[in-house]
């Protein structure tokens, strides 16, 4: 229930509460009601739950996982290498 | 998909898994909220990438699990009713009440149509003036703005035959409901992504310093799942009691104001009934007296309805994290999706469904 998929605003009509999109989630598009979301535009990314954009998908945020992830594969690399000289002391 | 594809990327979830175990220096126990979260676990192996001192307890997210008994049967009454089309969300069609389901309410030659969302309700109402039509509004707060909206829209527009069967609930009560009881285990909670879009996570700050338990705000991808896990597991390490948030890319602090602006118009905070566990006060949502027109137990005069669960049925306990589906002894045997006992075998979110669906044989860790 709680499930919300990010889709991609491809058109958008109407204002304010009726302010609606057609979303292409790979390819198959729906309309939604974009009344929460008044600062998403076409081509954006918002996540649809119900038939309605609750939020839009920050896409430079979206990046700071994988960020995170180079980071620890570098800290990964180090530790490994720790243990193949015999540990820390 | 984008947003999808590179959050289920496998390498990428098992150099997490290898973070956790070095982090990792004794047992924890940790609560995910959310049923799309535990489905999230269960479908993909999550929990047995972890170490295995960490515990991860299912908790009642699964707003269809925790509908009281007997909404069910004033759904399944008022679908029943003449002129009337009864609609709602795919997985309330199956749950049974004490007189059946609303599937069997539809077999009995009640107008019970499955809608996506509460805005095809409306619409269904807007078409056929002669009907009543009435919408199961079933949900956390994640539903809560769509569910508003229709009724908002519905005042404004005068759709007279329009009104929904509220069963709204709210995740903090909860939360503080499960901290709260003696016997409590949970040192640590993954807090339900969506929720939080909506809502917000300042509510959490309070219960963090009341109770001293971590917070991560998490989505509902593998990796997502996997980097809110090390997040938590890394404050409680190092014993801090903080909200943190990992689902960065869909949630801010403050939430979706607009979306809080309408739900505030239409509804009030109420005390309300979870399946399983009793009623909690100030946890649900009801419809404001300005839409009270719009309350189908009024318009409909079943608002008194009381009913008492299958003695068999060990929902409750499942959506306290006590106990795990396997525990239960009607588990797989006298409660399956095909005959369910309770909510948690039928939705799409419960734990006992996911289970049965992905993890038949309990799984012994070597």
């Amino acid at each position: 229930m709680c499930l919300a998929v990010p889709g991609k605003i491809i058109s958008i009509s109407g204002e304010d509460l009726n302010r609606v999109g057609r979303v292409s989630f790979a390819n198959v598009i729906k309309e939604v009601n974009l009344a929460y979301v008044p600062e998403a535009q076409i081509n954006d990314y918002v996540i649809v739950h119900v038939g309605f954009a609750l939020s839009k998908v920050d896409a430079e945020e979206a990046q700071r996982v994988f960020g995170y992830l180079e980071e620890m594969g570098d800290l990964e690399e180090l530790y490994m290498t720790e243990q193949e000289q015999g540990g820390g002391a | 998909m984008k947003y999808i594809d590179e959050y289920r990327d496998a390498k990428a979830v098992q150099r997490f898994s290898r973070a956790i175990k070095r982090i990792t220096t004794r047992d924890w126990t940790l609560m995910e909220i959310c049923g799309g979260q535990t489905h999230a676990i269960v479908k993909y192996g999550i929990d047995e990438l972890l170490p295995q001192g960490i515990t991860l307890l299912h908790g009642p997210g699964c707003p269809v699990c925790v509908t009281p008994v007997e909404l069910i049967d004033k759904g399944v009454d008022i679908a029943g009713m003449p002129h009337v089309i009864f609609t709602s969300f795919g997985d309330m069609l199956r749950v049974p009440g004490t007189r059946g389901d609303l599937l069997t309410a539809k077999s009995r030659g009640g107008d019970v149509r499955i809608v996506y969302s509460p805005m095809d309700a409306l619409k269904l109402a807007q078409a056929n003036p002669d009907k009543q039509v009435v919408f199961f509004a079933v949900g956390f707060e994640t539903t809560a703005p769509a569910n508003a909206m229709a009724v908002y829209q519905a005042k404004r527009q005068h759709v007279e035959n329009f009104s929904i069967l509220v069963s709204h609930v709210l995740v903090p009560p909860a939360i503080e409901a499960i901290l709260g009881a003696p016997d409590t285990r949970v040192q640590g909670f993954l807090a339900a992504g969506h929720v939080c879009a909506v809502v917000g996570y300042e509510e959490y700050f309070p219960l963090a310093a009341k109770y001293h338990v971590p917070f991560v705000v998490t989505g509902f991808e593998p990796l997502d799942i996997m980097q809110g896990v090390y997040m938590l597991i890394k404050q409680m390490e190092t014993g801090r009691a903080e909200v943190e948030n990992q689902y960065v890319r869909c949630v801010r602090r403050e939430g979706n104001l607009p979306a809080q602006k309408i739900v505030q118009d239409v509804f009030q905070i109420v005390p309300r009934k979870w399946r399983g566990i009793g009623e909690i006060p100030y946890s649900g949502l009801g419809l404001r007296d300005d839409y009270a027109l719009f309350d189908a137990e009024k318009r409909f005069g079943v608002a008194d309805y009381t009913a008492d669960e299958s003695p068999d049925c060990m929902s409750g306990a499942v959506l306290q994290g006590k106990l795990t589906p396997h525990q239960c002894a009607a588990f797989g045997t006298l409660c399956t999706p095909e005959h369910p006992l309770g909510a948690t075998m039928v939705s799409s979110e419960g734990a006992c469904a996911a289970y049965y669906r992905y993890r038949r044989q309990e799984i012994q860790h070597g």
